[in-house]
């Protein structure tokens, strides 16, 4: 990143997660947040240069263009807005996209917002609008990702309970974020296992709730973040991947857009060895099995070791030296536009140690992750307590 | 820029998304001797609202030829922000050349009506005011405050009917007359049928490269000065729809006034918005505007705004000029406006 | 405590409380509104997917090769991610072919109500074909389904074949030899190309 110009981020603002947040409007969830960011970075409205919104498809609160409607609520008037939206990673890309007028020179200020409102609509009748064409059987994202999941337990022989195992380490985890959707102290293992199969391989309790919710950041440059008086998290490196969603020869369990995401941003940030030098990561996780197959993915662990990571605890807080999604993840919060970025939000809270009870001591890297379609969309960030 | 494709038809009936993408997409990189391999990154800009379906775009990736993996975004927004992000990626300067395209078919659904799910969720879109209807405020403000006449606006369709005739891609071509045009009977009063956009199915495709990749790839690029973009309020009640205040401030920070304009391609479905912008980026009698013909004569929902650059580039490209004005617009009433100005070497 | 610990209160800009006029105070907060879109499309296939739709309605499954790498797509797609190219070459495949990888649904789906969980949908690789496709596969009971498995298509009767996918009640067990797989994390057979 030698001439680029750095950025930091200064300001993260979440709503209180759930399944109907009732109680707002669309406008009165993202300023929830918003203002939260602003009141964290010590901006007001008037300091932000640009805002860039993600959200996933608009058929889920049946509104085109959101945004239009959102630029009195989010202090646009007069400025730039711009609107990301690249499937389930798109939290993630829209941050990036807000990194990049930063680093570009364009900004020196900007507020990034990701924001669902699930209740709103239905994500299930969104998600299969009925074709001519077509035959629906696919019974919406688990019915996709089951057969992909089955691969990867086959292929590597994990046992039965891996899945299991993660949804109660999530759920434990998000029992100590106060923003978490899904916060049950009376879960156990056995109720996880209990629970019923809805797309074999996959239990009811291995899968993430539909919620409602809003993220921000806001982002400055190198200048603002010298003179921010507060925590800061500097962007040590940014990168965003696709790839076709089917083609003979193609890993489904590691895509290759996963594997040279992830290449490319350790390589910005100048990291050799991920499993030793992140020390918290936030990876997108909407069904339990993801996390041992993007531990190694993300070359967190060798091909075929992701699983035993979980089993051994290395990725709970309580004693693991990798802790994964600390704040409960997807699995315990999922407005899905904002899922990515929640996820980038919470690796910066980690190196700005401000995550208050689910905090890893001592934080200096941390990695947020998100992918979407049909695990082919990726967007990655490392963001890091110290100046790139 | 150094290369742009586009194609626009009234509908494009025996073809998907995808596959009448694919020759722009694939045809706009060979026609300057790239691969997918040799682009920095991609960027595309669709909605689903207007295909009919969630995660349209996904149908639409296999064509920037996704294998190997490739750096890629997408706006769900006119391509015009897509070009946008491209550039703000060529800002950071870890990347030289990007790739750009946006299309839509909307001759499936009622695009009138799509863009009434546009307006405010609870007070405004229950009563599905259809887009003609919300233009037609405005000019009745406009005509009624003596801003604009009826003749003059007549004058603009004519106009853009006559440059139309001599570009291959637009799908109004059918001369009028001001004369033929004052006969009309209006379909949102005041608005008469030729004040209205020709819808069409297409899209566009175009490349951006940085420095002296672009005199590489290009014998004369047109390099993008000076591009903003803006937004002004969505509530239509407290906003003066006889100007354009996010139009202006964009025109101002990209640097249009800097200089004179040889001509200029604005995104303007309405005759009523060409006159708007042409006020609110300040444009003199001297400039040629929509040269192409406008959306007036080829209207491709969230390609005319990228379509407008591309026309701008390729006439400055071929020497028809030195410096250029390309604007797209979004929302209601034009709600958002980005300008870009761009200059031959 | 820091920046994020309690959701509970909100950003003090929001604190102040909205006051009312007296003339609507006491009036019942509206907490939902229900304003349903309607908008109706019409949605055409295209090349690729009308002539798919054509032969099946003769029983035939078609795929369109890619230029570049002759890889095959079932269903086509008119274009090749392989090399971002139109494919307007149809090769017609086999009606049997073997399971990638599976999902047993175990929840009733509302836009097929006339399935009943648990039921199988499956990622079939049609001989001839170098990627698979998700369909349902019937006639094995759920414990005893496999990846590797061999299946054959089961056509509707013939008065009632349209130019339909729906064609294609599902896939059943062929009763050939179960194919043996390599690597499980890659999918789909490349290696169609040569043929």
């Amino acid at each position: 990143m030698a001439n680029k110009e750095r950025a930091a981020v200064i300001g993260v603002g979440q709503t209180k997660y759930a399944s109907n947040r009732g109680d707002v409007s669309l406008a009165g969830l993202v300023r929830e947040a918003a203002y939260r960011a602003l009141e964290m970075a010590g901006k007001t409205w008037a300091e932000i240069d640009a805002v860039v919104i993600g959200k996933a498809p608009d058929f889920f609160e049946g509104i085109m263009m959101p945004e239009l409607y959102l630029a009195e609520a989010l202090g646009c008037v007069g400025k730039p807005i711009m609107r990301v939206h690249t499937a389930g990673s798109v939290g993630g890309s829209t941050a990036i996209v807000a990194s990049s007028l930063v680093h570009g020179g364009v900004h020196d200020t900007v507020l990034t917002l990701g924001f669902e409102k699930q209740s709103e609509s239905n994500a299930m009748w969104a998600l299969s609008l009925p074709s001519p064409f077509t035959t629906s059987i696919n019974a919406g994202a688990g019915g996709y990702f089951s057969p992909i999941i089955r691969r990867y337990i086959e292929h590597t022989g994990a046992p039965d309970l891996i899945g299991c195992m993660v949804a109660l380490k999530d759920r434990q985890h998000a029992l100590r974020n106060p923003y978490a959707h899904y916060r049950d102290p009376e879960l156990t293992f056995e109720k996880i296992v209990e629970s019923p199969m809805l797309w074999d391989p996959i239990r009811f309790s291995e899968t993430c709730p539909s919620s409602d919710g809003a993220c921000a950041m806001v982002l400055t440059n190198e200048a603002g973040g010298d003179a921010h008086d507060g925590p800061v998290a500097w962007v040590h490196g940014t990168a965003m991947r696709t790839e076709a969603n089917n083609y003979g020869g193609r890993n489904v369990v590691s895509p290759q857009a996963s594997e040279d995401c992830a290449a490319a941003v350790y390589s910005q940030a100048g990291i050799t060895n991920p499993r030793v030098e992140i020390d918290a990561v936030e990876m997108y996780v909407p069904f339990s099995w993801y996390e041992p197959m993007w531990l190694e993915s993300l070359g967190f662990a060798d091909e075929g070791e992701g699983w035993r990571m979980v089993e051994q605890g290395t990725t709970h807080i309580d004693g693991g030296d990798l802790p994964v999604n600390c704040s409960g993840g997807v699995l315990s919060s999922n407005p899905i536009g904002a899922s990515g970025m929640i996820r980038f939000a919470e690796a910066a809270l980690q190196v700005m140690g401000e995550a208050g009870d689910h905090q890893v001591d001592g934080a200096r890297k941390a990695f947020g992750h998100a992918y979407g379609g049909g695990a082919q969309y990726f967007a990655m960030w490392i963001v890091g307590a110290a100046k790139p | 820029m150094v290369a742009s494709m586009q194609r626009q038809e009234a509908s494009i009936d025996d073809e998907s998304e995808v596959e009448f993408m694919v020759p722009l997409i694939h045809g706009v990189k060979a026609s300057i001797g790239l691969s997918q391999a040799d682009i920095g990154f991609t960027c595309s800009g669709s909605s689903d609202f207007i295909a009919g379906q969630a995660f349209s775009f996904v149908m639409t990736i296999d064509g920037a030829n996704p294998v190997p993996p490739i750096s890629e975004s997408h706006v769900e927004m006119d391509g015009a922000w897509a070009l946008y992000e491209a550039w703000v990626k060529l800002q950071t300067g870890d990347i030289d050349t990007a790739l750009v395209y946006s299309y839509s078919k909307s001759s499936g659904g009622s695009l009138r009506d799509v863009l009434a799910t546009q307006m405010d969720p609870y007070y405004v879109a229950p009563l599905w005011p259809d887009a003609f209807a919300i233009e037609a405020l405005a000019a009745r403000q406009l005509i009624e405050g003596g801003m604009v006449s009826l003749v003059e606006l007549a004058e603009i369709a004519s106009r853009s009917r006559e440059y139309a005739a001599a570009n291959p891609n637009a799908v109004q071509t059918a001369q009028r007359s001001v004369a033929e045009i004052m006969a009309e009977a209006p379909v949102m009063d005041p608005l008469r049928p030729s004040d209205l956009p020709t819808s069409a199915d297409g899209g566009c495709a175009l490349i951006l490269a940085s420095g002296e990749r672009a005199h590489e790839l290009c014998e004369r690029p047109a390099w993008i000065r000076g591009i903003d973009h803006r937004s002004d309020a969505h509530t239509l009640g407290v906003r003066d729809l006889t100007t354009s205040m996010s139009a202006s401030l964009a025109a101002h920070k990209a640097g249009v006034g800097d200089d004179k304009v040889d001509f200029a391609e604005l995104y303007a479905p309405f005759t009523t918005s060409q006159h708007l912008l042409t006020q609110a980026l300040g444009l003199s009698g001297n400039t040629i505007i929509n040269p192409s013909g406008g959306a007036l004569c080829a209207h491709t929902m969230m390609a005319s705004g990228l379509i407008r650059i591309g026309e701008a580039a390729q006439r400055i490209s071929v020497g028809d000029g030195d410096r250029a004005v390309a604007h797209a617009g979004s929302g209601p009433n034009l709600q958002q406006n980005l300008v870009c100005v761009l200059e031959g070497d | 405590m820091g920046y994020q610990q309690d959701p509970s209160m909100p950003p003090a800009a929001l604190a102040s409380p909205i006051t009312f006029p007296d003339s609507v105070a006491k009036v019942e907060h509206v907490q939902s509104v229900r304003t349903p879109v309607e908008i109706d499309y019409l949605a055409t296939p295209g090349k690729s997917l009308s002539a798919y739709l054509r032969a099946l309605k003769d029983k035939r499954i078609l795929g369109d090769r890619c230029p570049e790498t002759g890889q095959v797509f079932v269903p086509p797609r008119g274009v090749s991610p392989l090399s971002g190219r139109r494919t307007d070459e149809f090769i017609e495949v086999s009606d049997r072919g073997y399971v990638e990888s599976f999902n047993i649904t175990r929840l009733p789906i509302k836009t097929r109500p006339d399935l009943k969980p648990p039921y199988i949908s499956a990622w079939v690789v049609p001989d001839g074909s170098s990627i698979g496709h998700i369909t349902l596969v019937a006639g094995i009971e759920p414990e005893e389904m496999r990846i590797g498995l061999r299946v054959k298509a089961v056509w509707k009767p013939d008065d009632e074949l349209e130019e339909s996918a729906a064609n294609i009640l599902n896939w059943v067990p062929s009763g050939e030899p179960d194919v043996e797989l390599g690597d499980l994390r890659i999918v789909g057979n490349p290696e169609t190309a040569a043929t």
